[in-house]
């Protein structure tokens, strides 16, 4: 290889918890520097190099006009476009603001509502072409690695699209949904976490989105049987992933 | 060479702007801009907050008690353990829940490790470059390989201890309304309680480097608010006090305090009633709470030479490492009072209201939630540190430009940045 690959690192609306994630991988850090050129990364670097970029990572959905103008600008100057967690790849708990008049959300925040230019909160495939999705709230540092590595390899990253359900499996955890009642969004949810929640005794929430094919009317009336009413499922489905259509019809559209 | 000549256009009374479009090593997004007059004078300045705002006090409305630290930990990636922490505690305190001491010490073990994790990323990531002449981290791997590796290894022991407590680090999962959804390891905590150990020295080095960067001579005597504790290093409970006499419980804060739109900025800036700006922090907890730092990080302190009370923002960084001792050795002490029991959680819905204030790293956050008798939210309200910061670091500006105004238009420009950095504000949080 002559040239390192060029990497970008952008934020959108979202909380920079994904590029935490990737600041995270303490251990390989400096190995990655190896790799890879990081050329604009605005919460690490002072000088950014906006010219092409081999890979862009973007955290964050997308939620004001400019925002719609850059993450087109940063497509046209970026090979490979990685949607780099839930809120760029469908705008992640902040979509959840979907569903109440836009109007009525910035009342309850500021007192003057004419300076600020919020739209709905969208993906960034709604705007622009992605080549990859790095599920999860965050994504898990095995898979940010994973598609990394497939993409200096230039492969198909492994990333997984069953469901939690297999993860648990593995780690011989008893069913949270049979054998305690619990809510456990795990059947519909893609894995990829390593099945985290159920194995720490808590019902997995749907943090990293739909697996691929999901039968969400199937657990929504499981859900019903356990004693959930139609407010708690909507609640349920209307929080990382209420905007993809696998799940827009139990979120309540 | 340049410099001579930008002073002479400085000395020939020409106007000044100073304008950075996207600060860099802050989390967000965030614009300076300063105008100053022929004769040195600010005519204008604005840390022009324009991160999207997320309205999260309006998509927690109609959620369940239950899931507000799940969704409000979403605030922000870099203190999610926070805002985790006040939710459950603005809730518990909402629905008449008091949670065992057990509990009480875990979270604190938590918060004190998410600290770790995020002081050291402002130490190390994203101020130190500006104090040793590079443009990022990334650019001192030739000449300061050990100081970055010193770096990854504080951060990375923070990141494994919420990991440990929380399932992982951004994020976790398991601080729940009442307790805990699991336990941590014992053996695994012992291992942790190892690497505290030896961590030490790192810390102390630490302190030692951040004593002797050369800090900008500046000092305004604003207020300085924190939570504190007669008895502990307040982090997850206490009075909000503050150097010029204020002393209220969490759930007057609203009495006393206050925010106001400004047309530039997506962050709301909070004021004291009647009085003004203050600051939050490591700095003014240092300053407020120096007698229950822990013996180390006090001799720490002495020995590099660090007097508090402290007026300079930019010692926030001196503080920060002087904070990395004391976190160190409290979660030793907590590991080792801790004996680790299964508790049951019982948990009945009430409809109330509940306020909390806890020290997330960048300074005192407030949360504060309406239930109904189903324990579904009908209000928030939700301060995060760089909100209480926006005015005051407008107000430290202000005096910080006039006093630097005859150095070259380049150097006004890092220093001012130094200084929003030494704040180290979680932009996104501000505009939740």
């Amino acid at each position: 290889m002559n040239e390192k690959p060029k990497i970008a690192v952008f934020k959108f609306t979202g909380c920079a918890g994904c590029q935490l994630e990737l600041l995270h991988l303490e251990d390989i850090f400096l190995d990655l520097l190896e790799l890879f050129d990081l050329t604009y990364w605005a919460m690490i670097k002072r000088d950014n190099d906006e010219k092409e970029w081999d890979i862009s990572l973007v955290e964050g959905g997308i939620s004001t006009p400019e925002e719609i103008e850059e993450i087109k600008q940063i497509r046209k100057k970026t090979k490979y476009l990685v949607a780099f967690g839930d809120c760029a790849i469908s705008g992640c708990i902040p979509s959840i603001r979907n569903w109440i008049p836009q109007m009525e959300a910035e009342k309850i925040v500021y007192t003057d509502t004419s300076m600020i230019h919020s739209t709905k909160v969208l993906g960034i495939g709604e705007y622009v072409k992605v080549d990859a999705l790095l599920k999860g709230c965050p994504p898990h540092r095995n898979n940010i690695v994973e598609l990394l590595k497939s993409a200096v390899l230039k492969i198909r990253p492994r990333l997984r699209s069953h469901p939690v359900c297999v993860e648990c499996k593995f780690s011989d955890n008893l069913c949270l949904i049979t054998s305690k009642k619990m809510a456990c969004m795990g059947p519909v949810t893609s894995a990829g976490c390593g099945a985290i929640c159920p194995s720490l005794n808590r019902e997995c929430e749907g943090c990293f989105g739909p697996m691929s094919n999901p039968n969400s009317s199937a657990l929504a009336s499981i859900f019903r049987e356990i004693g959930l009413n139609e407010k708690d499922i909507i609640r349920k489905f209307r929080k990382y992933a209420g905007m993809s259509s696998k799940f827009r019809k139990e979120a309540g559209h | 060479m340049s410099r001579k000549t930008v002073e002479l256009k400085n000395t020939l009374k020409s106007k000044i702007n100073i304008d950075v479009n996207y600060l860099a090593r802050v989390e967000g997004r965030g614009a300076l801009n300063i105008n100053v007059s022929k004769d040195g004078k600010v005519e204008e300045l604005r840390f022009r907050i324009y991160e999207p705002p997320r309205f999260f006090e309006s998509i927690l409305i109609g959620r369940r008690y239950d899931e507000v630290m799940e969704l409000a930990s979403r605030i922000c990636g870099i203190c999610p353990v926070a805002h985790q922490i006040t939710a459950l505690r603005a809730v518990e305190n909402a629905m008449g829940i008091e949670p065992s001491q057990q509990t009480k010490d875990l979270r604190k073990l938590m918060a004190i490790s998410a600290h770790i994790q995020s002081n050291v990323l402002s130490m190390y990531f994203l101020s130190l470059p500006d104090f040793m002449g590079y443009e990022s981290i990334i650019a001192m791997m030739k000449n300061h390989m050990d100081i970055i590796k010193r770096g990854l290894r504080l951060k990375k022991l923070g990141n494994d201890i919420t990991d440990l407590i929380g399932g992982r680090a951004v994020h976790p999962v398991t601080a729940v309304v009442g307790g805990f959804s699991a336990l941590p390891d014992k053996n695994q905590l012992q291992k942790i309680r190892k690497r505290l150990i030896e961590a030490k020295q790192d810390a102390f080095e630490t302190v030692e480097l951040f004593s002797k960067i050369e800090i900008p001579k500046f000092k305004r005597k604003c207020e300085h608010l924190a939570i504190s504790d007669s008895k502990v290093y307040a982090i997850n409970h206490g009075r909000l006090r503050s150097t010029k006499g204020l002393d209220i419980d969490e759930m007057e804060y609203r009495e006393y305090i206050s925010e106001k739109q400004v047309s530039y900025s997506t962050a709301l800036h909070s004021y004291i009633k009647n009085q003004d700006s203050f600051m939050v922090g490591p700095l003014p907890r240092v300053n407020l709470n120096f007698n229950q730092l822990s013996p180390d990080a006090k001799e720490a302190s002495r020995n590099s030479g660090g007097k508090f009370p402290n007026f300079n923002p930019f010692a926030s960084h001196f503080a920060r490492a002087i904070e990395l001792v004391h976190n160190i050795d409290e979660s030793i002490e907590i590991i080792d009072r801790t004996t680790i029991k299964d508790e049951k959680r019982k948990i009945a819905c009430k409809a109330g209201f509940g306020a909390a204030i806890t020290e997330a790293p960048r300074g005192s956050l407030y949360h504060s939630y309406n239930l109904d008798n189903n324990g579904i939210v009908r209000r928030v309200d939700i301060v995060p540190p760089t909100a209480h910061n926006a005015y005051n670091i407008e107000m430290d500006m202000n005096e910080f430009v006039e006093s630097i105004i005859d150095l070259p238009i380049d150097e006004i420009r890092l220093k001012c940045e130094m200084l929003i950095r030494a704040y180290d504000p979680c932009i996104s949080c501000s505009a939740h």
